[in-house]
């Protein structure tokens, strides 16, 4: 074991733990906000790829405008679809069963959109350019993609933080979590808050998937392996919490990356076994104060 | 009452019996005998889930992996072992289901609410991927064909009504079940779990035993879905089956005890008749799933017996207002 090689297992196991989390913060969003379980959450990761594939590999738009709008357009599609489809069962009875139900619903019709939309062929983004190198420290090569995509991770997750913290429009969305009847008599609109929140969260998801394109290729039911890896990040941070969610995703990206170095063919199962120890031993979260909400 | 809804039931169960019993004698095609096996099988499959869901509370998303342990048992020792095995793999897969059961059942009910539902699909998910890679002993994606049930089993007829009695009987079961006062505690758990703890009774391990009672029955299916097709293939342990048997119990009703068995009928036969004209079937499926949970919740059988009730009310004030009107 030469340090070389654990500092590029290091990087690769970031770079995936920022992709993670980008996925896994907006489903703690949704979920710490609106109470909604999205387990089509996945599901906009594959439609923020398709979106990212069709406009950089078909139209040939610049990479860094196409990350932008195929988040946007995933988050365009998520409120349209909280809109029309998740508003009607709010407050029902057994409303948790029900919302992984609508939501399963809508991985089969997204899934099979795609299909028809894109084919069932596996489709793939070059990276921008500037960004196919690497970045020579001594004798290690960091590519200079992962960086980016560490940074922009970094930033975008910084940001979603502070707004949720330190500004208005932040207080009024952690306020409907906490008590929406009180927030709608002062005047909010809440059930467009709700809207929002899910639209800005799917468009999380959906950058992610943009920017994860050009490192995995694009699949259609690439959502369900996605929906599975962010809610393990979940299970692991606890998912009341912003930060706890970020450590599991560094955690599960790094225990993947030396996995999948050392015992390639069953990489995945170290993923489960982390989670499994976390169960037995801290079944609400590795990083969690909080005993876990119950649904 | 009770006696009269008791002998209705009777009826019911008896009409319900012949039904599938007349299906080889009536049927114009093989094909149709298999829809049927199907349809028994899957229907098994959805009423044993929904003791977990409807009854209990818990949504499962990894039911799969136990169908799946019952069938990849009567596969494995099939091909590793010999033929011989067939019929003593169906009882080993089934203790199999309920070690494994029990040993994820006390990780999963830790949690509740759509962390039980989502670390049972992850866990079904982990097995679907164990079978999927190891080629040398599952298989792989090819699955296994060409498993022929031994001695008279062999023949489809013969087959048919072997499953047709064990689904039967197992039905049976968790009808008794789930009108026992064990059902009753399991309602209980679902609707209160705080009076459960007040009667004494302890929460976890009333779910973790539906859990496993569940699952076992599960694994039946599993094992009985063998015979019918001749193959097992890893589909059979993804998590789109253990979708399947959750739409089935919701097309259906979930708060009906046969709502489940109605709602696979339901499915295959519209999978069948949709299914066979486009490739696009999952579309349907997802259309079919966001109508029915934001039209119908209460299924086919919810609703109809919702529109019944509710006729019978306006009949009663109906009838009510003529006497008053008389007098």
């Amino acid at each position: 074991m030469d340090l070389y090689f654990i500092v590029t297992q290091l990087i690769s196991g970031f770079t995936m733990a920022t992709l993670l989390f980008l996925i896994a913060s907006g489903l703690t969003l949704i979920f710490g906000v609106g109470n909604i379980f999205n387990f089509a959450h996945g599901s906009f990761y594959m439609i923020g790829a398709y979106f990212g594939y069709q406009l950089v590999s078909v139209w040939k738009v610049n990479f860094w405008i196409a990350l932008v709008a195929a988040g946007t357009g995933a988050g365009l599609v998520g409120a349209a679809a909280e809109f029309l489809f998740l508003r009607r069962i709010y407050g029902r009875a057994q409303e948790g069963g029900f919302q992984i139900l609508l939501t399963y619903g809508l991985i089969l019709i997204f899934d099979d959109l795609v299909k028809l939309i894109w084919g069932t062929e596996y489709k793939s983004i070059s990276k921008p350019s500037g960004f196919t190198g690497a970045l020579q420290l001594g004798d290690i090569f960091i590519p200079t993609y992962n960086f980016a995509i560490i940074v922009i991770g970094l930033v975008v997750v910084v940001a979603a933080w502070w707004i949720l913290a330190k500004t208005r429009p932040g207080r009024i969305a952690r306020a409907s979590a906490v008590d929406r009847e009180m927030l709608g008599s002062l005047g909010v609109n809440v059930p467009l808050v709700l809207t929002v929140v899910f639209g800005l969260a799917t468009a999380l998801g959906g950058m992610a998937g943009a920017l994860a394109a050009p490192l995995r290729s694009v699949t259609p039911g690439a959502g369900i392996e996605v929906i599975i890896d962010s809610l393990i990040v979940v299970v692991l941070g606890g998912m009341s919490n912003f930060w706890g969610a970020w450590l599991g995703a560094v955690l599960l990206g790094e225990v993947n990356a030396f996995a999948v170095a050392y015992l390639p063919a069953w990489s995945t199962l170290f993923s489960y076994l982390v989670m499994v120890v976390t169960l037995i031993f801290r079944p609400e979260g590795l990083f969690a104060p909080t005993r876990l909400r119950k649904v | 009452m009770a006696s009269s809804s008791k002998y209705k039931f009777g009826l019911l169960w008896s009409v319900g019996f012949v039904a599938f019993a007349l299906v080889p004698v009536l049927m114009t095609s093989r094909y149709q005998m298999n829809l049927a096996s199907h349809i028994l099988i899957w229907g098994l499959f959805a009423v044993a889930f929904n003791m977990l869901w409807g009854v209990t509370g818990m949504l499962s998303f990894g039911q799969a992996l136990y169908f799946g342990i019952g069938a990849y048992s009567i596969g494995l020792f099939v091909n590793h072992a010999g033929k011989a095995w067939y019929l003593p793999a169906i009882p080993i897969g089934l203790v199999a289901a309920a070690m494994l059961s029990f040993l994820l059942g006390l990780l999963v009910i830790r949690v509740s609410g759509v962390y039980f539902t989502m670390l049972t699909l992850a866990f079904a998910q982990l097995a679907w991927q164990v079978t999927f890679k190891w080629y040398d002993f599952t298989g792989g994606d090819d699955g296994i064909q060409g498993i022929i049930a031994p001695g008279i089993l062999a023949n489809k007829m013969v087959y048919y009504y072997f499953v047709l009695v064990v689904v039967f009987i197992s039905v049976w079961f968790l009808k008794r079940l789930a009108y026992s006062p064990f059902g009753l505690i399991l309602r209980c758990v679902q609707q209160n779990p705080n009076r459960v703890r007040f009667i004494g009774r302890s929460v976890k391990m009333n779910q973790l035993r539906i859990y496993v009672i569940s699952s076992v029955f599960a694994a039946l299916a599993g094992s009985l879905m063998v015979g019918v097709d001749n193959s097992i293939h890893t589909d059979m342990l993804f998590w789109t089956t253990s979708g399947e048997v959750i739409l089935m119990s919701v097309l259906g009703g979930i708060n009906q005890f046969f709502g489940p068995f109605v709602g696979a009928v339901i499915l295959i036969l519209l999978e069948d008749i949709i299914g066979a004209k486009t490739e696009f079937w999952p579309i349907f499926l997802g259309t079919i799933v966001l109508i029915f949970v934001i039209l119908f919740p209460k299924g086919v059988v919810g609703e109809i017996q919702h529109l019944r009730h509710r006729l019978k009310i306006a009949g009663e004030s109906g009838g009510r207002h003529e006497t008053h009107a008389s007098a």
